[in-house]
């Protein structure tokens, strides 16, 4: 087609037991954005992977511009026009956002590094595109939204006409992506082709011109925004109905469980950022706790899980005060953990699965006896767990790196929801997590809360937490703001509160 | 052509290429100097285990190699790059010396045993302070052992010298050891000594301690991520210390092994190095305990075999330390052996990291 700027076909690719893709077609038009929909497993990043010349495809051909083209490493996609936005960033914090763009690339005079011309070239290209971005900045100093568009002008400073963005606003706050959607606009103005890589069903209806989705993959097709919408969406990626609200009993509320008082807590560079919070958590009850990321939420679960020791206040569980700073006594007053960074804290990822399902216990009998573990406990008991919890890989010996997110996640939560306990405190559960694993988790949270367990849950994700909280109470500068119940929250109310304006409501 | 390989097969294929690759370069260089390839690695082979003579050798050998490597390997294991194998090893040579003659009146069977005990918890011991030292204020293993290994040297020296000195030895060194203080040879006639046994059996039990014990999993955990350690309630600081005193508690059982086995005495003169090929030695076998062996002992067979190789073709004693040179080399940098042999890695395994950065 004359407007088709871009044609994967046919592409297959397999690794050592799996069917990543299975000969998918794709094919983007000048000056539109593409969509790439799917599960975690689905195929999307091996797909953009082998476009982006980190793989090479068992089958297939790529067609640019209608021409057939050979990718066989970044350098080669980057010169026919195509660069990619990773999630993770590639960006090197002590260096200045022109270092970062020219590594790799530096335009030179008399041997030296011509520091103006690409200092010239970042800042007309920052303009047009209204990114405001000053070359002399330190990455690290720059907020992630700002380093997010240091790395799409990576990609458009060399000349690319093809940007592949993989889950963008999964690092964004509401307002950042809101910033991104505009630049993504402006650069579709301009000609540029844009493939958009989500789990997001709403972003995704919001900012696509053309949908693409993949499951388990092969392509399951492709559709417009105009004649779909989110149960269509989520129909085709997992293959089934997908509960898209959660159903939840009426609260049966008991007991307090874990009670704040006044709770003062410095962050690791001395600045308080947790002040003098109060609220309790009942048993079966999910408190909800809304806010930004970035106003001490983070802080407040480490202070209330053991990581992070608080300086004034109290925290008891069941009635028990914690001295703090330790995680084990936390543990051991049946406190569940699910933490906001699993890869960071919730996972030892080179550990086979078993390994991470006893990570917590393995002290304990009948995980272990007297000095040694006891593996055949400990086999059948992460066999139970990998069933129970729909963990997906070969055993239980599968190194946990290799899992998808939405399956690391399920390691996590089986392993915290393995034994019996009377608070859980999920931070951030579902982040990064496809449609089919959101849904897992969220029924587990309710089945805690509808077990008579108290849940904690701290999330940056509006509809989650009015979808799941019987109370929520919203964070803003370290302090709860305002506390409501499910009934009286919306999420116009909450976004406001959590601006920190409270007045009239 | 680009092999590919099951992940699994790349982990022995890239080090056995790496040896293969090393003693290739070695030939080239034993050529260039106008010596004969084949008499030079004939008599690397047959002064390693040509004879039962040899063997016996290249064993005596690698008992500290095994002993110091996987000291290594554990505080690998740990995240902890332990340096000071070395100063690890003459703290323990000096105790159980010191317990080898200073103690009469004591039958076999107790004197040897308190004599190997001091010997471990003295390198116990000197390794235990920098790990304390990392645990309480974040001072980087690296350099403490290291200065470690200055301290001890010295200090080993002064005391040979001085108060340990035996006034009516030729050489400056302490008395020889009690009889009752002998590890006993395993075959009469020959130099191998009952370390070497010592040595298999220390494989199996760090074998056991690492990978079914609690402890051990602590202290993997701690390795491999210190955060999620923190976070399943590990203590990090005690973990530190404890990797450092067994580390340095093999590294100490490795130099008792040297003077209750082999010299029967410390001489002021005591050679090692094994502390620092040690290093090596773990890089190689990707601290497994179970490989530390055929490390170890393809170390004490290339340092054993040389002599002969020397003889025979004539050509600097040196040139073994330029194989084993590259062989660390190429451990240090498995990319050069992929690219030379076209062996594509997929996916990046994690590995194990060996340090980072200064102080936490």
């Amino acid at each position: 087609m004359a407007d088709e700027i871009l044609l994967l076909k046919g592409i297959s690719k397999s690794f050592p037991g799996v069917l990543a893709n299975d000969s998918i077609d794709f094919a983007l038009k000048k000056s539109e954005i593409h969509s790439l929909l799917g599960e975690n497993g689905a195929g999307k990043t091996t797909l953009m992977n082998i476009l982006y010349g980190l793989y090479t495809p068992d089958a297939g051909e790529i067609f640019i511009n209608g021409k057939k083209a050979v990718i066989h490493s970044p350098a080669d996609a980057l010169s026919q026009g195509i660069g990619m936005v990773h999630q993770h960033f590639m960006l090197i914090p002590t260096m200045t956002v022109c270092e970062n763009i020219i590594l790799g690339n530096e335009s030179k005079k008399n041997g030296l590094i011509n520091v103006e011309e690409s200092h010239s070239r970042i800042e007309t290209l920052s303009k047009r595109y209204s990114f405001n971005l000053n070359p002399t900045d330190l990455v690290k100093d720059l907020p992630i939204g700002t380093q997010q568009r240091v790395e799409i002008l990576k990609a458009l400073y060399r000349e690319a006409s093809i940007l592949i963005l993989d889950e963008p606003t999964s690092v964004l706050t509401p307002q950042e992506s809101k910033e991104l959607f505009n630049i993504l606009r402006s650069l579709k103005a301009e000609g540029k082709s844009i493939i958009f890589i989500s789990h997001k069903l709403k972003e995704v209806l919001e900012i696509s011109d053309n949908i693409t989705v993949l499951r388990d993959g092969k392509g399951v097709g492709s559709v417009s925004p105009s004649n779909t919408d989110e149960p269509q969406l989520a129909r085709m990626m997992v293959g089934r109905e997908v509960i898209l609200k959660v159903s939840k009993q009426k609260m049966q509320r008991g007991k307090p469980v874990l009670q704040v008082k006044n709770l003062n807590v410095y962050d690791r560079r001395g600045v308080r950022v947790v002040n003098g919070i109060s609220f309790t958590v009942h048993e079966g009850e999910i408190f909800g706790m809304a806010g930004v990321q970035g106003n001490g939420q983070t802080e407040l679960v480490e202070a209330l899980t053991g990581l992070l020791s608080f300086e004034s206040g109290e925290i008891s569980i069941d009635g028990t005060g914690l001295r703090g700073n330790n995680p084990r006594e936390v543990f051991e007053l049946g406190t569940a953990h699910i933490p906001e960074d699993r890869q960071k804290h919730g996972l030892v990822l080179p550990y086979p699965i078993r390994d991470n399902l006893i990570l917590c216990s393995y002290y304990k009998a009948p995980f272990s006896k007297r000095l040694s573990l006891n593996f055949p406990y400990i086999t059948e008991s992460s066999n139970k767990l990998m069933e129970e919890f729909d963990i997906k890989a070969p055993g239980i010996l599968t190194t946990t790196e290799t899992l998808s997110g939405g399956n690391q996640q399920k390691t996590v939560v089986a392993r915290e929801l393995a034994r019996e306990i009377r608070l859980l405190i999920a931070s951030q559960p579902t982040r990064g997590l496809d449609v089919g694993s959101i849904e897992y988790i969220h029924k587990k949270i309710v089945e805690t809360r509808d077990s008579g367990h108290a849940v904690l849950l701290v999330s940056s994700e509006l509809d989650e937490i009015l979808s799941l909280s019987d109370t929520i109470g919203v964070i803003y500068k370290g302090q709860i703001v305002k506390t409501l119940s499910y009934y009286e929250a919306t999420k116009d109310k909450l976004g406001l509160l959590m601006a920190g304006i409270v007045s009239e409501t | 052509m680009q092999i590919k390989l099951k992940a699994g097969y790349q982990d022995l294929l890239i080090p056995l290429l790496s040896i293969i690759t090393s003693l290739i370069i070695g030939a080239v260089i034993i050529w260039a100097s106008g010596a004969n390839v084949y008499a030079a690695y004939k008599g690397l082979w047959q002064g390693a285990f040509g004879s039962a003579r040899a063997i016996a050798e290249t064993f005596v050998g690698t008992t500290p190699y095994i002993l110091t490597g996987l000291a290594v390997a554990f505080g690998f294991r740990c995240g902890l790059f332990n340096i000071g194998a070395e100063g690890q090893l003459y703290a323990g040579a000096l105790a159980a010396a010191y317990i080898g003659y200073a103690l009469h009146g004591l039958p076999h069977f107790i004197h040897l045993p308190i004599a190997i005990i001091a010997g471990i918890a003295a390198g116990g011991i000197w390794g235990a302070i920098p790990g304390y030292l990392k645990a309480k204020t974040g001072a980087h293993e690296v350099i403490n052992t290291i200065m470690m290994n200055h301290i001890m040297i010295r200090l080993t020296d002064f005391l040979v010298k001085n108060p340990m000195l035996d006034p009516k030895a030729s050489v400056p060194r302490t008395p020889y050891i009690l009889k009752t203080a002998y590890l006993p040879k395993i075959i009469p006639g020959l130099r191998l000594h009952w370390g070497f046994i010592l040595a298999i059996l220390a494989i199996f039990l760090i074998y056991f301690l690492l990978f079914k014990t609690k402890t051990g999993f602590e202290i993997r955990t701690v390795g491999l991520n210190q955060d999620a350690a923190q976070y399943a309630g590990m203590n990090i600081s005690k973990n530190f210390v404890l990797a450092m005193a067994i580390s340095g508690g093999l590294a100490g059982l490795a130099g008792a092994g040297e003077v209750l086995g082999l010299n029967y005495n410390l001489p002021a003169a005591f050679v090692s190095g094994f502390g620092f090929d040690a290093i090596a030695i773990a890089l190689l076998a990707k601290s497994n305990p179970l490989a530390v062996f055929p490390s170890a002992m393809l170390w004490a067979a290339l340092r054993n075999g040389a002599g002969l190789m020397q003889i025979r073709a004539q050509i600097s004693i040196d040139l073994i330390n330029i194989v084993q040179a590259f062989v660390i080399m190429f451990i240090a940098a498995p990319r050069i052996v992929r690219w030379v042999y076209r062996i594509k890695a997929e996916k990046e395994k994690a590995g194990i990291l060996l340090t980072k950065g200064w102080g936490k």
